[in-house]
């Protein structure tokens, strides 16, 4: 991985972490979430930046997208084009029913002491860049786990792929995600490693600010279940965005030993 | 010809010259509740009738940051960078300053050294913009009459990025 999107990408991750840390987004954006096609295919596009769904800043690099189909079978993404500010992948959806398209990652990062100099660690999980000598102290590590997806439907829906993977901070949306209207209720559940995240503070955000100005950020919490129901006012691609430890993006915040953010992106048409 | 140098005023053909034309401007930011909270760049001026710059009055941004990273932002305070950031070379003496948290502030701008003591009697805008990152954008203009001199306030107010303004004016 190229040096300086290797920190672009980790420096999504570790944003939550550092009160200088300029902050940025990632996201996964298709070009529609209900195809009605006899030959069906979605346009993804892949970005990061600080200001949502504009890629005016690195591309997203999609090399372990992992796509579940409409009968749960998961396979890796091939074939998508790195760009300069954003990844682009053409995707046939052959069968019939409700795609989850998804980028997981398990990072590590922290420091230990070892005769008496301060190291640093960072990287994906097992690698060796995070290994931790024999014989070092003052070990402080985070594992980071991040999720990253979008929803998309080929000519019906159906929820098989929607079922969660039990690991991390997941959405399982109620409301399907693909049939979202202006003004109906959407509902939406989180889990933590299974079990339903119950007062957790999550955003949901449209994207276009630059051509509406405010940012139309809501800021929701879940329920005692896990769960919250919200509707929006307008049609647009949203970003919805959690993240566990709470509290916000680039406050202070204590190192915590294991910290996750989950982030989708789900369409809402008019009526 | 450093267009931060012309930024304060442009003469005017008959003008009345006031005395003091000391400005007091008074701007809300409001504290919201998102995922990433970051205090917002601001930019304040004056504009004539026609929309042109009369007075470039203050500029609040990450004017501490490393390599004048902060700088990279200012293009999204959109106007003002249109009309006089663009052009600028940052800081500008007597108008960059720090950015400010969510609460009440009041500025005060010394009639002479911005050049306000030489505004011709006429109609003007307060604009007060504010972009905040990973947020919104907004615009607050604060129409006014200036007799030349005596006393204006004026006030408005903002529906997101931006709380109540409001000027004096002596």
């Amino acid at each position: 991985m190229q040096h300086r999107l290797k920190s672009t990408v980790l420096g999504l991750v570790l944003a939550g972490m550092s009160l200088t840390a300029a902050a940025h987004s990632a996201w996964l954006l298709p070009n529609s979430t209900m195809i009605d096609s006899k030959e069906a295919w979605v346009s993804l596009d892949a970005g990061i930046s600080n200001q949502l769904f504009e890629f005016n800043h690195a591309a997203l690099r999609l090399d372990n997208l992992m796509i579940t189909d409409p009968d749960g079978n998961t396979t890796k993404a091939e074939g998508a084009v790195l760009g300069k500010f954003r990844s682009t992948l053409d995707l046939r959806l052959p069968k019939d029913g409700t795609y989850r398209l998804s980028i997981v990652n398990n990072n590590v990062m922290g420091s230990y002491k070892l005769n008496g100099e301060t190291k640093r660690v960072r990287g994906p999980q097992g690698s060796p860049a995070v290994q931790i000598p024999a014989g070092a102290t003052d070990v402080q590590t985070t594992h980071v786990q991040t999720r990253l997806e979008t929803f998309v439907s080929a000519n019906k829906m159906n929820e098989t792929a929607l079922k969660p993977s039990g690991a991390g901070l997941e959405m399982i949306p109620v409301t399907h995600p693909t049939d979202l209207r202006v003004g109906d209720p959407i509902k939406v559940r989180f889990h933590l490693d299974g079990k339903p995240a119950a007062n957790l503070a999550f955003s949901i955000i449209p994207g276009t600010a630059k051509y509406r100005g405010a940012s139309g950020e809501q800021r929701l919490t879940t329920d005692a279940k896990g769960e919250a129901s919200f509707t929006v006012a307008a049609p647009n691609m949203y970003w919805i965005n959690a993240t566990f430890p709470g509290g916000e993006r680039g406050a202070q915040q204590q190192p915590a030993a294991k910290r996750y953010t989950y982030a989708a992106t789900v369409e809402v048409l008019p009526q | 010809m450093k267009l931060s140098h012309s930024l304060l005023l442009t003469l005017p053909l008959a003008s009345s010259w006031a005395m003091g034309a000391d400005l007091s401007v008074k701007f809300e930011v409001p504290r919201l509740n998102v995922a990433e909270y970051h205090k917002p760049y601001v930019a304040i001026w004056i504009e004539k009738a026609d929309q042109s710059v009369a007075a470039n009055l203050a500029v609040l941004y990450d004017l501490k940051m490393k390599n004048k990273e902060g700088e990279k932002w200012l293009k999204d305070l959109r106007s003002w960078w249109r009309k006089a950031g663009r052009d600028a070379a940052m800081p500008i003496d007597g108008v960059s300053g720090a950015t400010r948290p969510p609460g009440t502030h009041t500025m005060k701008f010394d009639g002479a050294k911005h050049g306000l003591d030489k505004l011709a009697a006429g109609d003007y805008t307060l604009v007060v913009e504010a972009s905040r990152e990973s947020g919104g954008r907004e615009v607050v203009k604060v129409p006014f009459a200036w007799a030349g001199k005596g006393k204006v306030s004026a006030d408005a107010s903002g529906k997101d990025e931006l709380g109540a303004v409001s000027l004096q004016m002596q």
